[in-house]
């Protein structure tokens, strides 16, 4: 639990249990396509300036927009994969507002039939803990162009004039709206982690928060715990990663129990989040700014979703990451910390579910390797597990030797150096390095009693009662077997021999 | 060989064989233009360097062995519509200097087909108008009249085919602005249905209704044009992808088995006798050349006015914003972008686009869209069920083009008065249904001494260009009304 | 009635054109006569009629998502048309922090 961040006075732990905080998310998430929205210029990060525009992106008199197919099917995936209904009927609205980074002055959006309705975003926080948040819908529109502005900080405030870039007008973006389910900035944040986890394993967004690829804004009220009426909200604007969220949700929450401690009202408004100074500020806006006149763009036609394209994209869905994490969790029984970092990493986690297929279902030993000596060759090598020579299959012969006692964790460390530099089969390694474990109880006692004569002193200290020598021992006659020797019978005949 | 009275297929054939250069008939227009020109004001600007370039592409395809549809025909654009390289207006001050970087669809298919760009014409602003007086630059005049408006809103690509000019163009039909001006100045104007030819490079003025169509001489001319804009493109996404049956080979020359409805609603009474008079004889010669005379209703025209002074304002606030001093055109400064915008807008546009953007902004408004501008699509739904009820007693639908013919100007100030006048186009427009103007006589009007023109409107159910045009071929080599009124003297001279 | 039930200038600030006095004294009296015409639709019965947004009725227009090199504009030809430009941008006066 992060502590309450606030500009005035943290809060105490009597205020936070008498209140509770209510947030709804609303994010925009820019989608991977290779063309925009409506138009054959390319959707892609950066670049010179005003180079990625074309008469339809630009606005130019007489341009038209046609809508880019794969932009609807990534919708219906999104949908699709937190269980919402995909509409037999959708459409485009136009938007109006004037804003110099918009060329058009609307924007193409959808009001009233969006192209995914309802669903439920399963999510998890660092602590293994879980939630869940509905969805109110997902819908398609355009990004807008970027303004910077002529001050002496960039920022807009004081700025004289500003400055237009138009090459990310017209990308593909989806707004996700969420129901006011969320009770902390925890939860918060972990609703928009696997938000962000979902997209890139449905390879619908990069959801690179850095790139301005995801934004989010936030619905947050306080009440009184156990109130059946939400307070009245605040809406949280400019958080740009998922630190800023976590900390613009806290800092708000703080300042609005301070606000109806000390007798006050919060008012229904849209706040800004300053980074710098850690609070939020008012951002009112004047009253007939938000009348969008909304209508059908009579420029676009209906989109009719038929059941069977819903059913294709259906049979094409990945598992969800959240799934996933229920599975490993549930099912194999990770740690929370294992689960998610396999998660993070889906051609990892595809890996080591072709390992633990394999294996016959040894999780918990195949992620010991995944995430030890795997993750540390992986990362001593520079490259990723997926890219190089040991197979899942490999893993789970070695993960059956281990299991079966037929090599000791010491060779299984050296069997899988060796797959790794020349990938092929743990047993054949095995075989090639003579590294199968000794359990002949006749060839371990001849080594034993070896080791016994040439250390009479070190056997003295022993009897005399010095027992942690044993270890010792058993090094000597790991040693002596050239690290073969199954080190439980050798402690155990050293013992017998030693009569300890 | 007369390249400037010719029709568009005479000059064609002649290119075709070689017999005539594109490069002559460029020369001959090019003056020709500038001189008819200087007496109506039909263009906003004449574009002899393009039409002399595309004058050697095309000659050079034909020597290459091409044949082109419109080999050589001269065309004078609306310049609501883009070329890449040249001025477009729009007809307003708001695009003062604005050069398009690109060319429209239907544009383009002329250009490709052979057709020499002559000029960008004359229109009312945005293509809000019904007279022509509503261009932010000139007044364009009639060329059966100077005193008189040519029409609106495509009075340059009428009065320029009418004068001599440009021997077809193309023009745009929102509520009528191709068929009421074609009525005005003794041509052909058709309008086909919403969606047949690409609106991609025309600026918009309501999406919805907005479509481009041809101004010609001769219903054969109409259709050869017609057949080289019309079809699928994939820059706009309401052009229809439907396969476009030629129409220029099914032109016929009786009506036998024709049925024209007569719309009970949009009887003669109203009108001034002569006129009324005109339409008789039009409706008689129709019967005459075998069509059978059929009564229709349509119970809900009435309401098509009120709907579309809904609907296109509505369609217009929105695809007007973004003439906002940014990106091109004009800009007025301010202390905030906020101000330049108030300030490049009340600038930029003039009294009748700034009536329909305070028209369409408010029937979007908060709390009164359901009223208006919703109730407005379901009046919409309701007058093209008329049409289809209607045509399933006829084939088409005949009335007037226009209440009146043209008026002199200034004669209408005030805004309803004017609007009124797209009393018989607009319930079409609102149905999207193919629909032309077609000379059909003369009257001397009151206030006047000249004969002027009146045109009879002839609609069809969607899709339906062929027959349409194939009607209007009969009736127009039966009764041969535009070439009996005398030839404006401009064009004699 | 008709004169005043529309409020121009809220409706103008929406729109974002500035009126005069002199416009608004004319345009008030057009706009609700013009008004007061359209009002005859509110006795036609459109009760379970659906609403023509368009008259053809097509569905699922789409492009496939490909890049269209052929459209784009060189820099150059998309600044040339600005009222302002300065470096790569397009300039405007400062933005008062109001929209959106
Ligand atoms: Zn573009």
């Amino acid at each position: 639990m992060s502590t309450i961040a606030s500009s005035d006075a943290a809060l105490t732990s009597e205020l936070l249990d008498k209140y509770e905080a209510v947030i709804g998310i609303e994010c925009h998430v820019e989608l991977k396509t290779v063309s925009k929205m409506f138009c054959g210029c390319p959707n892609a990060f950066g670049g010179e300036p005003n180079t990625k525009v074309c008469p339809v992106c630009l606005a130019l008199p007489g341009s038209l927009p046609v809508p880019n197919a794969r932009a609807i099917e990534h919708m219906i995936r999104s949908g699709l994969a937190f269980g919402a209904t995909i509409p037999a009927h959708s459409k485009f609205d136009r938007k109006n507002y004037f804003y110099p980074d918009m060329p058009k002055n609307y924007q193409i959006s959808q009001y009233d039939m969006p192209l995914t309705v309802g669903g439920v975003v399963g999510y998890w926080l660092e602590d293994g803990s879980r939630g869940e948040c509905r969805l109110t819908r997902i819908h398609l529109e355009e990004d807008t162009g970027k303004s910077t502005h002529a001050s002496a900080d960039g920022r807009l405030a004081g700025a004289t004039s500003s400055l237009i870039d138009f090459n990310r007008a017209g990308v593909p973006l989806m707004e996700c709206v969420g129901e006011p389910d969320l009770r902390s900035a925890d939860e918060a944040v972990g609703f928009l982690e696997t938000l962000a986890r979902t997209f890139r394993e449905l390879g619908v967004s990069d959801v690179k928060m850095e790139e301005g690829s995801l934004r989010c804004d936030a619905n947050v009220s306080v009440r009184l715990r156990g109130a059946a009426e939400y307070g009245t909200k605040a809406e949280i604007k400019n958080m740009n990663s998922f630190r800023s969220v976590r900390r613009a949700i806290e800092s708000e929450i703080a300042r609005q129990i301070h606000v109806v401690e000390s007798g006050g009202r919060v008012i229904q408004e849209t706040r800004g989040w300053d980074e710098t100074a850690g609070v939020t500020h008012s951002q009112r806006s004047k009253e007939e700014a938000h009348d969008y006149r909304y209508f059908p763009d009579p420029d676009l036609v209906p989109i009719d979703v038929t059941s069977d394209v819903v059913e294709r994209v259906r049979a094409t869905l990945p598992e969800t990451p959240f799934a996933r994490y229920v599975r490993y969790v549930d099912d194999y029984g990770l740690d929370s910390k294992r689960a998610t970092q396999l998660v993070d990493d889906h051609v990892l986690a595809a890996w080591f579910d072709r390992a633990v297929a394999a294996s016959g279902g040894k999780a918990q030993a195949v992620v010991a390797f995944v995430l030890g000596d795997l993750a540390r060759l992986a990362n001593e090598s520079g490259t990723h597990l997926g890219d190089g020579k040991v197979t899942p299959e490999a893993l789970a012969e070695l993960v059956a030797l281990t299991s079966s006692n037929a090599i000791n964790s010491k060779a299984a460390k050296q069997v899988l150096e060796a797959l790794w530099v020349d990938g092929g089969s743990a047993k054949a390694i095995v075989e090639r390095e003579g590294l199968a474990q000794v359990s002949d109880r006749g060839a371990i006692a001849a080594i034993v009693d070896e080791i016994l004569a040439t250390n009479p002193s070190v056997v003295a200290d022993y009897k005399a009662g010095k027992l942690n020598v044993m270890g010792f021992l058993t090094g000597q006659v790991m040693k002596a077997s050239r690290g073969r020797a199954n080190p439980t019978l050798a402690q155990e005949l050293l013992k017998g021999k030693l009569g300890g | 060989m007369d390249p400037i009275h010719d029709s568009a297929r005479a000059i064609a054939r002649d290119v075709n064989a070689r017999a005539v250069s594109a490069a002559e008939i460029a020369e001959t227009l090019i003056p020709r233009a500038a001189r008819v020109d200087a007496e109506l004001g039909a263009y906003r600007e004449l574009t002899p360097e393009l039409m002399r370039a595309q004058a050697r592409r095309v000659d050079q395809r034909i020597a290459d062995g091409d044949r082109l549809a419109l080999a050589g025909v001269p065309v004078a654009i609306k310049d609501n519509m883009c070329l890449i390289g040249t001025h477009t207006t729009a007809g307003s001050k708001i695009l003062e200097g604005f050069t398009a970087p690109y060319t429209a669809t239907a544009v383009q298919r002329l250009l490709d087909a052979g057709a020499l760009p002559i000029g960008k014409t004359n229109l009312d602003e945005f293509a809000m108008g019904s007279s022509g007086e509503n261009s932010a630059f000139e007044k364009t005049k009639n060329p059966y009249d100077l005193e008189r408006v040519p029409g609106g809103s495509s009075a340059g690509s009428a009065a320029s085919v009418a004068g001599y000019a440009a021997t077809v163009s193309l023009g745009s039909d929102t509520g009528g602005s191709i068929r009421e001006p074609a009525a005005f100045c003794n041509v052909v104007g058709f309008k086909p249905t919403y969606g047949r030819v690409s609106r991609y490079g025309l600026i918009a003025f309501a999406s919805s209704l907005d479509q481009i169509g041809p101004f010609a001489r001769s219903v054969e001319d109409a259709a050869l044009t017609y057949d080289t804009i019309a079809g699928k493109d994939p820059l706009d996404a309401t052009s229809i992808d439907r396969a476009v049956e030629a129409t220029a080979d099914g032109l016929r020359d009786d009506l036998r088995g024709v049925r024209v409805g007569l719309v009970k609603e949009f009887a003669l009474d109203a009108l001034d006798a002569a006129t009324r008079a005109c339409y008789e004889s039009a409706y008689a010669d129709l019967e005459r050349l075998g069509a059978e005379l059929v009564d229709v209703t349509l119970p809900t025209a009435e309401y098509g006015l009120a709907t579309y002074y809904l609907i296109a304002p509505a369609e217009c606030s929105s695809n007007l914003a973004r003439f906002d001093g940014v990106r091109y055109g004009l800009r007025v400064d301010g202390a905030d972008v906020g101000e330049m915008y108030e300030r490049t807008r009340a600038a930029g546009f003039g009294p009748e686009v700034k009536r329909r953007i305070l028209i369409g902004t408010y029937a979007l408004s908060s709390g009164y869209y359901d009223a208006y501008y919703l109730k407005a699509q379901k009046a919409r739904t309701r007058i093209g069920e008329d049409f289809a009820r209607a045509f399933e007693r006829c084939d088409v639908i005949a009335s007037p083009a226009a209440s009146s013919p043209a008026f002199r100007f200034n004669a209408k100030s005030d805004p309803v008065t004017m609007y009124l006048m797209d009393y018989y186009t607009i319930p079409g427009s609102l149905a999207g249904l193919p629909s032309l103007s077609i000379p059909c006589g003369s009257v001397v009007p009151e206030d006047g001494t000249r004969a002027m023109p009146l045109g009879l409107q002839l609609t069809s159910p969607l899709f339906t260009e062929r027959a349409l045009l194939g009607v209007a071929h009969a009736y127009e080599r039966a009764t041969l009304h535009a070439e009996k009124l005398a030839l404006p003297e401009i064009c004699t001279t | 009635m008709p004169t005043d039930r529309i409020d121009i200038r809220h409706v103008a600030r929406l729109a974002r054109l500035a009126l005069t006095d002199a416009e608004i004294a004319t345009f008030a009296p057009q706009l609700g006569s013009l008004m007061t015409h359209v009002d005859a639709l509110a006795e036609l019965d459109t009760e379970r009629v659906p609403a023509t947004a368009q008259v053809v009725p097509s569905r699922n227009v789409q492009r496939d998502d490909v890049l269209r090199p052929e459209t784009i504009l060189s820099r150059e030809a998309a600044l040339a048309n600005a009222p302002q430009a300065q470096g790569a941008y397009f300039r405007v006066p400062r933005i008062i922090a109001e929209e959106g």
